[in-house]
């Protein structure tokens, strides 16, 4: 129970969409090994730690933050800048981690003990204006960035697709270099999610609550809770960078689209919101569920609008028609808020009666 | 702190004095040129009509205003400048008069975030707070010396408004302070909860040396506990003495203390 730092899910059905989703996620490989199924997999990890590290700001501590895109985008970015430029070697990994990394907490720091002194409206907005500037800044930058088509690179040799590592005839499937790299992203986001896990189940992340509760309360105790909030914006963007970094790997690419737009600020904060604020296991669940939909709801809905087709329905096979999806990924979130407003695990927990601690 | 001389020491040196003290609102002085000392081992109550400057005042001292002019001295040192935070640090306690809790925390872990501040436990993120048991326990002591002991799980916002008041005492006992400042610890309580804040305060009294102040419209409550009265009137401080002087004194009794007809008898 330590390793979820005595914050266990507290309801029988959330533990078991967990266990049914890390254990999807454990085996996609051996299972799953198509492009596309290694493609959501990935990306369900590294938004499942990137959606929890942004619910260590808003659902822990309340600020709201648009900055969120931007730290990933410097994580992702300063991997990519690091292998284009050096080659493809681990040297350049680490140098890209190194430089990136505490270039987001710097960012996040200055960002922090600027604007959490005074109301939390002012936060949001520099964190909105400091992302635009930087969102221009790294289309404008091609020299470094590469402008809007952004930065390919190659992966070190352990990591490529073509590096075979254990061969099909030992164990019935191929391990090579991407499924390297896909257990990498997964250990990794674990290992971030869990780290947030513990800090939220902290003294320090009791008083981060405290100060969403109450921040003149916790003031009056003794709590400089600047101090608090911005390590709570320094630790979001560490993570968010990290997460940036796995993704550039994943993707050998960075670009504006990929790690720094606003619609994936959008997709992070639908995430935090369906799955549940301050639970942390609603990352987890708002990211599988979001990210699964966003890649076969269309699917899903061909096959329906078919058979609807088939049996001979009026309307259904328009309105199920795969073009409409967005329609009803939209219908769906609205959905999902209005009947779950305190999202996913709030609801199941709820469900579950636990008691308050 | 543990040791006898250290403990003496403080006994000796512990003072808190406003100088001047005044806060302008625009045109309007809501505390104006307050100078007073207060010492360890007294409970003063600060009395006055409503719009007085009570809780100015206090808000001057634990920091949530900042004084216009005049300075405000902590065991010598000056804190007119130092952020609440930091004066909560130095010893100043609070028992807000609205109550001003974490509505959606457990009881316990009310009491427990004041204890942990209190402890210095203010940035560890490495382990899990319930394995700080010496906390929990320190905060369940708390809560049974003001009978909330049976409510420890239940969100605070769940509390009846006499609980939330006890709770709201026992955040500023958690915190262990060398003065504390109540104001209207009993508002709104109903009768029989009363006494529970009162034989709190009376056994804090017992301590000599803390230093004790007390807002309160209730002049039974005022009488049977203070040492000391002074009178707000307008922002201006118009008398200080031993409680018989101060409520026998005819402006007090006409003017501020409402026992002329006419007046609220609080």
């Amino acid at each position: 129970m330590m390793i979820l730092s005595g914050d266990p899910p507290r309801s029988r059905v959330l533990s078991i969409l967990l266990v049914i989703i890390i254990a999807a996620l454990a085996v996609t490989p051996l299972v799953f090994p198509g492009a596309k199924a290694m493609n959501v997999a990935t990306k369900i990890c590294i938004f499942a730690a990137l959606v929890a590290s942004y619910d260590l700001l808003l659902g822990y501590t309340g600020s709201v933050s648009f900055a969120h895109t931007m730290f990933y985008g410097i994580g992702s970015y300063a991997i990519a800048i690091a292998l284009y430029s050096m080659g493809p070697s681990w040297a350049a990994v680490a140098t890209g981690l190194a430089i990136g990394l505490p270039l987001a907490a710097l960012l996040a720091l200055g960002i922090g003990l600027f604007s959490l002194r005074v109301e939390a409206i002012f936060f949001a907005m520099i964190t909105l204006a400091v992302a635009s500037a930087f969102l221009v800044l790294a289309s404008q930058l091609s020299w470094l960035t590469g402008g809007e088509d952004g930065r390919s690179f190659q992966l070190p040799e352990l990591l490529r697709p073509g590096t075979v590592l254990i061969s099909k005839d030992l164990f019935g499937f191929a391990v090579n270099g991407r499924t390297l790299t896909y257990y990498i992203v997964l250990v990794a986001a674990a290992a971030m999610i869990l780290g947030l896990l513990r800090v939220v189940n902290s003294p320090f992340g009791r008083v981060l609550q405290a100060i969403r509760e109450n921040r003149f309360r916790a003031e009056a105790l003794g709590y400089r809770t600047v101090f608090h909030l911005t390590y709570a914006n320094c630790l979001a963007a560490l993570v968010a960078a990290s997460a940036g970094a796995l993704n550039a790997l994943w993707l050998r690419y960075a670009g504006p689209d990929t790690s720094l737009s606003f619609s994936i600020m959008l997709d992070i904060l639908l995430m935090v919101v369906i799955g549940g604020m301050g639970t942390m296991y609603g990352a987890i669940i708002g990211a599988a569920i979001f990210i699964l939909a966003q890649n076969y709801l269309q699917t899903l809905m061909s096959v329906a609008s078919n058979a609807a087709a088939d049996a001979g329905l009026p309307l259904l096979p328009g309105l199920l028609h795969p073009d409409r999806w967005l329609l009803w990924l939209g219908l769906l979130f609205i959905a999902s808020v209005y009947f779950f407003p305190t999202g996913i695990v709030g609801r199941l927990r709820a469900g579950a009666r636990r008691p308050l601690r | 702190m543990k040791n006898v001389a250290l403990h003496h020491e403080l006994h000796m040196t512990l003072s808190l004095e406003t100088q001047d003290l005044t806060i302008r609102f625009g045109g309007h002085v809501a505390v104006n040129g307050v100078s007073c000392r207060f010492r360890p081992g007294e409970l003063t109550a600060i009395v006055g009509p409503n719009g007085a400057g009570k809780t100015t005042y206090f808000n001057l001292i634990s920091g949530q205003l900042r004084a216009s002019a005049g300075s405000i001295l902590l065991d010598g040192q000056d804190i007119t400048r130092l952020s609440v935070p930091l004066r909560t640090r130095a010893g100043l306690g609070r028992a807000f008069q609205l109550t001003n809790l974490f509505p959606n925390l457990s009881v316990e872990e009310n009491v427990r975030l004041a204890i942990q501040s209190a402890s210095g436990v203010h940035y560890d993120m490495l382990r899990p707070w319930m394995t700080r048991r010496d906390l929990i326990a320190r905060a369940d002591a708390i809560l049974d010396s003001v009978a909330l002991g049976g409510r420890r799980d239940v969100a605070a916002t769940a509390l009846s408004h006499g609980d939330q008041r006890k709770l709201e005492v026992a955040l500023m006992m958690a915190l262990e302070p060398k003065v504390f400042m109540f104001d209207e610890p009993t508002a709104g309580m109903s009768v029989d909860e009363v006494p529970v804040v009162l034989d709190l305060i009376a056994r804090l009294k017992q301590d000599s040396s803390k230093i004790i102040l007390l807002v309160e419209h209730k002049m039974d409550v005022v009488r049977s506990l203070a040492d000391r009265i002074i009178v707000l009137h307008n922002g201006r401080l118009v008398a200080d003495g031993n409680p018989a002087e101060v409520i026998a004194s005819p402006i007090v009794q006409e003017a501020y203390l409402g026992i002329a007809p006419g007046k609220r008898t609080a």
